[in-house]
Formats: C-alpha cells, structure tokens, sequence
C-alpha cells in the first residue's frame, strides 16, 4: 500500500459558487488506476464527488478525465505514472475540456460529442440491392476501417482538439474518424455524399489544423486525425471534390509547387490556394480579394525585408538535374495503378 | 560536429531570417554545415495526405542524400514541421522491410537508397542532445538575464510522442525550456506553449487560424512574457508576419516579439541582432533588444534576486 493525494476540481453550476480544488490522500496499491483512486475518496471523504464510470476496464469510455492535464480514462491510468507525471507530487484530475461541465468531472457528452457523432450520419447506407444473406467482402477492405471501429466513445480526443477551442463548431476528432469508419466501408452507398458533404462544411474535414493531439489523446490508437487525412485524400484524389474552403486546391496547389520547383513556393501558395492550381491564379477575384486582405501583413513583411521582391518575384529552386529527378518520381509514383499505403496501426512494424 | 543540413523551404523564403542566423551560430557551435541543397521540400504533410507514397519517396530520397553527405554524423533540419513531416515517413520506411525495398526501387534510376536507422534532429534536439546544456552555458557570453521567453514549440516536434520517441528518459516536449534556462533567461510558464499557432488552416479557415495565433500571443502576454521563441518557421508566420491581422481577430493588442531558436541562442552567444536578421521581423523585438548598445534586456522584468 502507498499514499497517494489526489487534487481534484469540484464544480457544481447549480450552487451558484465558482469551481474549487480539494485535495483527498488514499491509500492503494501503485498498480492500482486513478478511478479506483476517487472512488475511494468519494467512499470515505466526500459522496459528493461527481464521477462517471461503468466497466473499471478500458472498454466502455465512460470515465474520460484530464489527469495532469493530458485527456485520459481515469481507469486506464496506474497511481504509481500518474505521480511521476504530476507537476508536484499531486494526481490532478479535472473534467474533460470542449465540453460543460455537468458537475465536478462529469461533463455533457450529448451537448458536443454525441451531437457531432449524429451530425455524420454514423450508420450504414446500403448499395442496393441489399443481398438476401450477408454481404460478402474482401478482407483488405474491412481491415483498412478497423482501426477507427477500434473508437470507444470517451471523447478524449475531442477534450483536447485545438480547432475546436477556437472553433466550437468544427465537427472534430471523434466524429470525422466515424466518418471515415463508413466512407471506406465498401457496402455503403454513399461515399461521395458523404465527402462532399464534409468537404464543404466550413467546420468539416479542412477545418483540422493537423495537430496531432487526438493522436496522443486517444485511449484506443484511433488516430483520429490520420482517418481525417484520409477523408481529404479520397475527396481529393478520388472524387476530385471541389471545396468552397480551399482545401482541394490548396492540396494541389501545394503539391504542384513541389512538383515544379523541387521546394515550397510560399508566394504562389496563397493565390493559388483561393484562385486555382495556375500561374494566373492571383488575377481572379477570389484570389485579389484575399491578397488585399493580407496587405496590411505583406507590405510590413516587405518593409522589413524579411519578404523580399526577389523570393516573390525569383523563388527558389532546385538545380535542373535534380528537378529532373522530382519530375520522374512524381510520374512514378502517380503513375501507379493504385495507391501504396501503410497503415502503421494494420500492418505492424518489422521484428528486428 | 558535421552534420547534412536541411534549412527546409520556409527558412529560406519568408523567413530567411532563420537560415542566415542558423548559418552565422553554427561555427560558434563547432557545428560544420553540409547543405543538402539538392533534397526537395518535406510536403509538410500536405503531400503525404494527398499521396504518402509520393511524400515517403520525396524524403527518402532526402534521406538517402542525407547519407551520401561524407564525414556527417546525422542530419540536422531547422524547421519543426519538417521534422515532423520526415519523422512519420521515416517512420514508415523503417518499420516495413518490404515497403523500404518499394522505395527504394522507385530512388534506383539515380542511384539513391535508403538505409534504414537515419539519425535526423532538429537543431534543438541536436543542442540538447549532442552539444550538451552544460557546454552551451559554458559558451554564452551575454546571459538572457531577466530576460522572460516564452516557449512555442509547434505541434510537429511535441506529438505524437511515440513517433517522435519522447518518453521519460529523453524529455523532448521540455528541451525549448532547458534551453531558455541554459541561455540564462527565465521560461515563462503561459497556456499556448504546446498548441497551434494555426498556420495549417489560414488558407481554409482565416478566422480560426488566427484566433489560435492570437490567442496564444495573448496567453504569453497575460504571463508578462518579453518574446515568444520557437523552432518552427511556419509558426513564426502565424505568430510575427500574422500578428498585426491576428490581433483584429482576437480584438487585442498584442506586440509579443517572436524569435526564431538560433537568433536566441545567438544573443547569447554574443551575436549582434542585425546579425541575426532581428530587424526583419514584423514585430519589432525591442523589448527583448536595445538597439542603441545592442544588448539583450528584458523589459519589465524584476531585478534579479528580487
């Protein structure tokens, strides 16, 4: 048996009174996991304690919490690592972020979560004719969607989504990899709906700022936001679904830069990102209008020199040879019948 | 040290700034340079989200380069989000014997081949894990005393921790405060230093990207932070060249200077800032300089041993 304090932070909206910390000192095993942790303090110190949990086993998502402020299950995480990971010697436990609070750490899932979950249409349409017996299909394509059936439902990804802080209404990490759960399932018949659907939302797939904390987040090894880079890759490479949020052509944008010069030419990106993959993308309206916008930044940055005529002007470039060389690959590779991926998460790592 | 130097594409477009600081502290380091002036840029993930094949082969074959640079221990990039863009195709290409061999066949026609186990760091990794803290104190000539930074890491070179190997015994999402503390200045704790600066959505979502920026900027302002630093160049975009737009966003002012990590560590080295391209920022660092001696203060800040 060890000691082990617990700073938790209380929050009742229907007292009227601000949220508190209070310290609670249990006694348990280092093994032992945070839930069981509060459990014992609300059993001897304090009943009121608000805590959602069911299964005690990783499985059934309920007791999502932040302890030390990374997004975790309560009773997936042992006393002994939290301690070490703790700023003071103190296990912090407070509820979720993204989402209110209901009271100290249950917080509303259906106010967020569950709201965004419904908002993709989380179930299977089928192609028609539906077959009399089960669908048979083939392997490979059910393994490619396992990994975001793998999603329990805790909302630890959503806790921490960066977009979503200063964009409540980005449809987030949970929702976009039950997405792609349903947009690579082969029965379904509506992939392109479904994408299209989501590429255009101002707040859909193009809203995720790549910032991979529903990765480290996730209790399950979801990687959310690999799922919604694979939503972008079939709207893009396979539908050519043309956004009114940029996203698809700053894709080819991007990419087509690369091709061309061998290195990012940051001052066609922009215009190219609004106008379209064209050299004359700056002189479309779309594009003058968002370059007016940046002026105020531009001619600073020119001011100053940190921007110069010659690098908007002159851009930088690889030697022929080696353009040459990009050229082939790119050719190559795009020229292949279907595209080569490896997920990580399917096909493991070599053993040596 | 020699290493394969990777400047990225940024460092030398929008912020050439970080490639000539980079270049000017280098031989105070005893860090000799090999540009890898023929590798193409990372794609910065946007490439592998298009097509990760067409991103592993682009950097493997950087990779390659890399280890057809002679004499060089490793290789040595400035820019986070190549970091971390090379990090998950390196990832890839290491795990999967086969798939390297897929690669590598399309990188044969010039005679290119990856191996897998390339040891590629940012200069921050580099200067904490090879350089050592101990000897870059014992080099600093002109401590950040009472000097209040605030540290911005950018997302590519935090997460993900298994990727990137960050655990207990090698504390990467804390080396930017070692540094600080090493340089002898004083790390401002403020709630931004681990997010995003936004930079990847300005293009599809202007209004959120800069609220990100500038909300982060205004953390670091509440915490009485004198400048921000960061090891990323496409943050450094949204956080000094957005700044002036970032701060109609979030309707404050903001005025927080924003250093690239090589010109920090260059001050201290003795550095003189238009040496280091301080003068090209968008927000003028004069809290962090005084232009008129050219010494390094921190504005604001309590005596020292107050």
């Amino acid at each position: 048996m060890a000691e082990y304090t617990l700073r938790l932070r209380r929050y009742d909206p229907e007292s009227g009174d601000g949220a508190y910390w209070e310290e609670h000192t249990v006694e348990l095993e280092p093994h032992r996991s945070v839930l069981e942790a509060i459990l014992q303090a609300k059993a001897r110190f304090d009943g009121s304690i608000g805590i959602r949990c069911s299964c005690r086993a990783a499985i059934c998502g309920s007791c999502g919490v932040r302890i030390n402020g990374r997004p975790d299950l309560a009773c997936h995480t042992h006393l002994d690592k939290a301690e070490k990971h703790s700023k003071d010697g103190v296990i912090e436990v407070e509820p979720m972020g993204n989402m209110p609070v209901i009271k100290d750490l249950i917080v509303d899932m259906e106010a967020v979560h569950w709201k965004k979950i419904r908002r993709v249409t989380p179930w299977l349409i089928a192609k028609q004719p539906v077959p009399e017996r089960e669908y048979i299909v083939p392997r490979e394509t059910m393994v490619d969607v396992t990994q975001s059936m793998a999603c329990i439902q805790c909302g630890a990804c959503v806790s921490d989504c960066l977009a979503m802080e200063v964009d409540p209404e980005f449809v987030g990490p949970a929702a976009l990899a039950k997405a792609y759960r349903f947009v690579g399932d082969p029965r379904d018949s509506q992939t392109r709906e479904r994408l299209t659907d989501l590429a255009e939302d101002p707040h859909g797939i193009y809203d995720c700022t790549h910032c991979f904390m529903c990765i480290d987040a996730c209790p399950k090894d979801v990687a959310p936001m690999n799922q919604i880079m694979r939503l972008r890759r079939r709207a893009n490479s396979d539908f050519d679904i043309e956004d009114s949020n940029n996203g698809e052509r700053h894709e080819q944008a991007f990419v087509s830069l690369v091709h061309t010069y061998g290195l990012l030419n940051e001052a066609e990106l922009l215009p190219r990102s609004y106008g379209g993959d064209s050299p004359l993308a700056k002189f479309k309206p779309s594009a003058q209008k968002e370059l007016a916008s940046s002026l105020p930044a531009i001619a600073k940055a020119l001011l100053r020199r940190k921007v110069t005529p010659a690098a908007v002007f002159k851009p930088h470039r690889l030697p022929k040879a080696d353009l040459k060389q990009i050229d082939r690959i790119y050719k190559e590779v795009e020229g292949h019948d279907e595209r080569v991926e490896l997920n990580l998460y399917i096909s493991g790592y070599d053993e040596d | 040290m020699k290493v394969a130097y990777w400047p990225g594409c940024v460092s030398r477009g929008f912020t050439p700034e970080l490639h000539g600081s980079m270049a000017r502290i280098a031989p105070l380091l005893d860090i000799e340079l090999v540009a890898l002036d023929r590798a193409s840029c990372c794609g910065a993930g946007v490439i592998a989200e298009h097509n990760q094949e067409l991103a592993d082969t682009l950097n493997a074959r950087t990779f390659a380069l890399a280890q057809q640079a002679e004499g060089t221990a490793m290789m040595m990039n400035i820019c986070s989000t190549c970091q971390g863009a090379q990090s998950e195709c390196q990832q890839r290409l290491d795990a999967n014997a086969e798939y390297r061999a897929h690669v590598n066949t399309t990188l044969a026609a010039e005679g290119l081949s990856y191996e897998k186990g390339l040891a590629n760091k940012n200069f921050l990794w580099l200067l904490v894990e090879e350089f050592g803290l101990d000897e870059l104190r014992s080099r600093v000539t002109r401590p950040l005393t009472n000097l209040r930074v605030g540290p911005f890491y950018g997302c590519y070179i935090v997460r993900p921790q298994e990727r990137l190997q960050i655990d207990d015994d090698q504390p990467r999402d804390t080396y930017l405060d070692l540094v600080i503390e090493a340089l002898g200045g004083t790390v401002i704790d403020y709630a931004g230093s681990h997010k995003c600066c936004g930079f990847p959505i300005i293009t599809m979502n202007k209004e959120a990207s800069l609220a990100q920026a500038g909300r982060h900027l205004g953390d670091a302002v509440d915490a009485a932070a004198d400048c921000l630093v960061t090891p990323c160049p496409l943050c450094h975009l949204n956080l000094d060249l957005q700044q002036p737009l970032a701060e109609k966003v979030v309707g404050r002012r903001l005025d927080m200077p924003v250093l690239h990590l090589p010109q920090l560590v260059g001050l201290a080295l003795g550095v003189a800032p238009g040496e280091l391209g301080l003068g090209r920022h968008v927000v003028k660092p004069t809290a962090v300089i005084d232009w008129t001696t050219a010494v390094v203060a921190g504005v604001g800040a309590p005596p020292s041993g107050g």
